[in-house]
């Protein structure tokens, strides 16, 4: 009843990187972190609408490449003292596997 | 496991800025009770005067409300004065009994003004300026009464006499020196400050002793001196100094001295036993200002916190005083005297007054009246300690630092309205500083930076919003201090970082983290970047070099544009081109529907709008080398036309412009490099505003470093003069290798000439030959073990799966 997707192995992302994902017209960030979980973000800033899958991934936030907005990858909310949000998607790994759920 | 007790005697800046700290480090250690003797929360008592002149009012001036305590679960007990410290039992004692028991304890009371031991001091209408009591007590006065005197010239004195002249009282202020604020200015600057504070009306006896305060009806009625003369006085505020509050410590058997006595973490004599701000003394020295007061609350809460890392080493302050219309700054040794010298500039007439005292070609000592512009980069030099010969002659005309773009000329942040811009790039105006200075209790320039976005970009405006946080904080404002941390995730400044990677031969980021005990598990977007370059500069071919840590640009080796896409520079040698080049650039365009194409102001041409996916087909189809136009990195070698067609030029600048960009393509730097080649004076590829120019002559090149035609122009100063071709190499090289090796990361080479000097660099460069040799050596070392980045991604591979979108 749950539709969890298979994206990719967790080794096709890179260890404090990023990956950019496509779900029909919608533009999905990936991110692993250096304690290899990984988190799921529309990819867009809710600053100015930067590619966040463009920014670097720093303990559990990710720095937009624009303007250095630092967006919280479990909820998508800006770190202080910005104020903004963007879409979490939950994700699993499961046996080497990276699975998302839209 | 049981949270450990923190009780916290006094409610002030010191120690609430202290409590904040420890809640950022170590949010869940303690259970938080706090004791204030007063019946507010924290306000900002730096903005008293403010206050008592009626520019601002006490809901202004609150910097922690109730709220802010009950947020973070700590105990705030108002109007309850701790009387008693029981070591033993490890309790404390308010004077209506309520107890808290404590596991670490912080003294934070503050101190007392001193009140002068006269006949009629207990009189009613005699007050100190300390607290909002005080405040309203004048303000109440002020309605009442006409009369006022202050005593004591100092900067609170005379604060205090301008507020209460703003409330329509009649002020005389009693001094006993010679003349005005005589621990902070010279004489000369005093009489001009006097004469302008008379202009306002207020009125002066100097060299006055006050015998006794006369009163009548239990209320201060007049003033009589020692020389027997009497002024009348409804209103007496005593401005004469403030006595640490040491009195609880010191019933406590807690070794006290002129303050609490505590060591380089805070610490009492009692290792459980905290204490910070004014009621402490440390290494000798009582401060007064909030500025050394919350360097000591960093450190408490940092060994608070349990992290055993920061000491406290004392502080050097500067002065401003609050009374709006009149600008002076002093810091240091500003009389000079002994072995000393004086740089002075005196207009009376204009009401200017600066005067630089000067020891061992080292700045000691600034005092400036009327145009206080460059205070806060007088006050960086002091505390520097940097050698100031080579900009002796025009040091008393300043820095000049404030920027030429984006803020409409201005260089006087006292002189801009409110709605004048100050940030041209994220649009902040004056008056948006302001309000978040005062609305969130900001004193550093970063927390500006962080609530406004001002000069948080190009930087070109720090200067002015330096001006706004010391005009509206005065003399609490202290500028960033001079040994600057990397970022938030460690105390180590950039220098103590490059050595460490030198000398250990750390090889990976983290290495560097674990050896140097980073804060934070990764560290953040403005440290990363800084740690790959120094690995791989200090390291070629050893160190790996870590995608991860590079900023979008250099990992996509392209150029991120607002909407996402990327441009694309291929490399152009020297700003040649040719048919079969630009055949390909109109293919790839026509090809990847390319929507703009642009010429760039290095001589190269730009490709606009290309999807991320396409750049590796980009690449491939150019067959162009990389343009690094999207690095830290070399990037362009301008040059004009040259011997070969000019009929002015002298020497073959395009040629040598070639050699140039061939030799140290692939060069990694602390920030962009760009250099350029003019075949004779008239200069036409502007060699002046490059990191690297050089201009030939009849006879030969002249080699120019550090300019820079971006946010500030700077004027490239002239190193060397050679006579080859391979001579302008190996300078122009051994120069940029002394910068990649040196620089903090993010610094021009402008910027670290300025620190470092030209003297430092002549030396290296020029009268060091074997030392030159080794540094060109090392710089081809490096950029011939690198790839072209484009090469590498244009065939299939490991590096292509950046550009890969993933689809689900």
């Amino acid at each position: 009843m749950e539709n969890w997707l298979k994206v990719c192995s967790l080794e096709e992302i890179p260890r404090l990187g990023t990956r950019q994902m496509k779900h029909g017209e919608k533009n999905i960030a990936l991110f692993r972190t250096g304690d290899d979980q990984v988190f799921a973000l529309l990819d867009r800033c809710p600053h100015k609408g930067g590619p966040l899958s463009q920014g670097i991934v720093c303990g559990r936030h990710v720095t937009c490449p624009l303007h250095n907005w630092n967006i919280a990858l479990e909820d998508g909310k800006a770190l202080a003292p910005d104020v903004g949000e963007t879409s979490p998607y939950p994700v699993k790994i499961e046996s080497g596997s990276v699975f998302i759920r839209l | 496991m049981q949270k450990l007790k923190l009780v916290m005697v006094g409610n002030g800046m010191a120690g609430v800025r202290t409590l904040e700290e420890v809640l950022k480090l170590a949010p869940d250690l303690y259970e938080i009770t706090v004791f204030g003797a007063e019946p507010y929360a924290n306000y900002n008592r730096i903005m008293l005067s403010p206050v008592l002149a009626g520019e601002q009012t006490i809901q202004d001036i609150m910097l922690n409300d109730v709220g802010w305590y009950a947020e973070h679960g700590i105990r705030l007990h108002l109007n309850k004065k701790i009387v008693k410290i029981d070591r033993q039992v490890r309790v404390v004692v308010a004077e209506d009994g309520t107890e808290a028991g404590y596991d670490r304890l912080i003294l934070a009371t503050g101190s007392t003004p001193f009140i002068l031991p006269l006949p009629g001091n207990d009189l009613a209408g005699v007050i100190g300026f300390r607290d909002i009591h005080d405040v309203d007590a004048m303000v109440a006065a002020s309605r009442q009464h006409k009369h006022a005197v202050v005593i004591g010239g100092g900067l609170l004195g005379l604060e205090a006499a301008n507020g209460l002249k703003l409330r329509g009282m009649d002020v005389t202020v009693v001094h006993i020196a010679e003349y005005l604020l005589e621990r902070q200015l010279d004489q000369t600057a005093a009489r001009l400050l006097q004469k302008s504070l008379e202009d306002k009306g207020l009125k002066f006896l100097l060299q006055k002793q006050t015998e006794q305060i006369i009163g009548r009806d239990g209320r201060v009625s007049a003033l009589r001196f020692k020389d027997g003369s009497e002024i009348p006085a409804d209103l007496v505020v005593m401005a004469v100094g403030i006595r640490p509050n040491s009195a609880l410590a010191e019933s406590a058997g807690i070794h006290c001295n002129r303050g609490v006595v505590v060591n380089d973490t805070m610490q009492t004599y009692d290792p459980r036993i905290y204490a910070v701000g004014e009621c402490v003394n440390h290494r000798g020295i009582a401060y007064g200002l909030v500025a050394p007061l919350f360097e000591m609350a960093k450190v408490c809460a940092n060994h608070l916190a349990e992290m055993g890392i920061g000491r406290y080493v004392g502080s050097v302050t500067s002065t401003k005083l609050k009374v709006t219309g009149i600008d002076l700054f002093s810091a240091g040794n500003f009389s000079g005297g002994g072995n000393t010298e004086d740089i002075v500039l005196s207009d009376p007439m204009g009401g200017v007054y600066k005067k630089l005292v000067i020891q061992d070609n080292k700045l000691v000592g600034a005092c400036l009246y009327g145009d206080t512009v460059d205070g806060a980069w007088y006050f960086q030099l002091l505390r520097e300690g940097r050698d100031v010969a080579d900009i002796r002659d025009h040091l008393m005309f300043g820095q000049s630092h404030v920027g030429d773009a984006g803020h409409q000329g201005q260089n006087k942040a006292a002189a801009m309205s409110d709605d004048m811009e100050v940030c041209g790039c994220n649009g902040v105006c004056k008056g948006d500083i302001v309000k978040a200075i005062k609305l969130n209790g900001l004193f550093t320039l970063d927390d500006v930076k962080k609530h406004t976005k001002a000069a948080s970009s190009c930087g070109s405006c720090t200067g002015l919003v330096e001006q706004i946080l010391a005009s509206t904080l005065g003399g609490d404002y202290s500028p960033a201090p001079a040994a600057k941390s990397m970022c938030g995730c460690t105390d180590h400044t950039h220098e103590e970082v490059r050595a460490v990677i030198r000398e250990q031969k750390l090889l990976s980021i983290p290495d560097v983290m674990r050896f140097m005990e980073w804060r934070t598990p990764n560290g953040c977007a403005s440290c990363r970047p800084a740690l790959n370059y120094y690995l791989i500069a200090t390291w070629p071919r050893e160190a790996q070099d870590d995608p991860q840590s590079r900023f979008i640009n250099e990992r996509a080796h392209a150029n991120i544009q607002k909407d996402g896409t990327y441009s694309v520079v291929p490399r152009m040698w020297g700003g040649l081109t040719n048919a079969a080049d630009l055949r390909r650039i109109a293919d790839v365009a026509d090809k990847y529907a390319v929507p703009m194409i642009r010429v760039t102001g290095g001589q190269r041409i730009d490709l606009f709008g290309i999807r991320k996916e396409d750049l590796p087909g980009v690449w491939a189809d150019l067959d162009m080398p990389s343009g690094h136009a999207y690095g830290k990195a070399l990037r362009t070698v301008k040059t004009c036309i040259g011997s070969e067609f000019c009929r002015f030029g002298t020497q073959n600048s395009t040629q040598m412009g070639i050699a140039l960009e061939k030799a140290f393509y692939k060069m990694w730097a602390p920030h962009k490099v760009k250099l350029a080649v003019s075949g004779c004076p008239r200069n036409c590829a502007e060699a002046a505003i490059k990191d690297v120019g050089v201009i030939g002559v009849d006879s030969g090149w002249e080699i120019y470093v550090g300019g820079n035609g971006g946010i500030k122009t700077e004027v490239a100063e002239f190193l060397v003069k050679v006579k080859t071709a391979q001579e302008v190499l190996e300078y122009s090289g051994a120069f940029l290798q002394l910068y990649r090796e040196e620089a903090r990361y993010l610094d021009r080479t402008v910027h670290w000439l300025q620190r470092v000097g030209l003297d430092y660099v002549k030396k290296k460069v020029l009268e060091d030959e074997a030392g030159r040799k080794a540094l060109y050596a090392r710089l081809l070392f490096a950029v011939q073990g690198e790839n072209d980045p484009w090469k590498e991604r244009a065939v299939a591979g490991e590096a292509r799966r950046e550009f890969e979108v993933l689809t689900v």
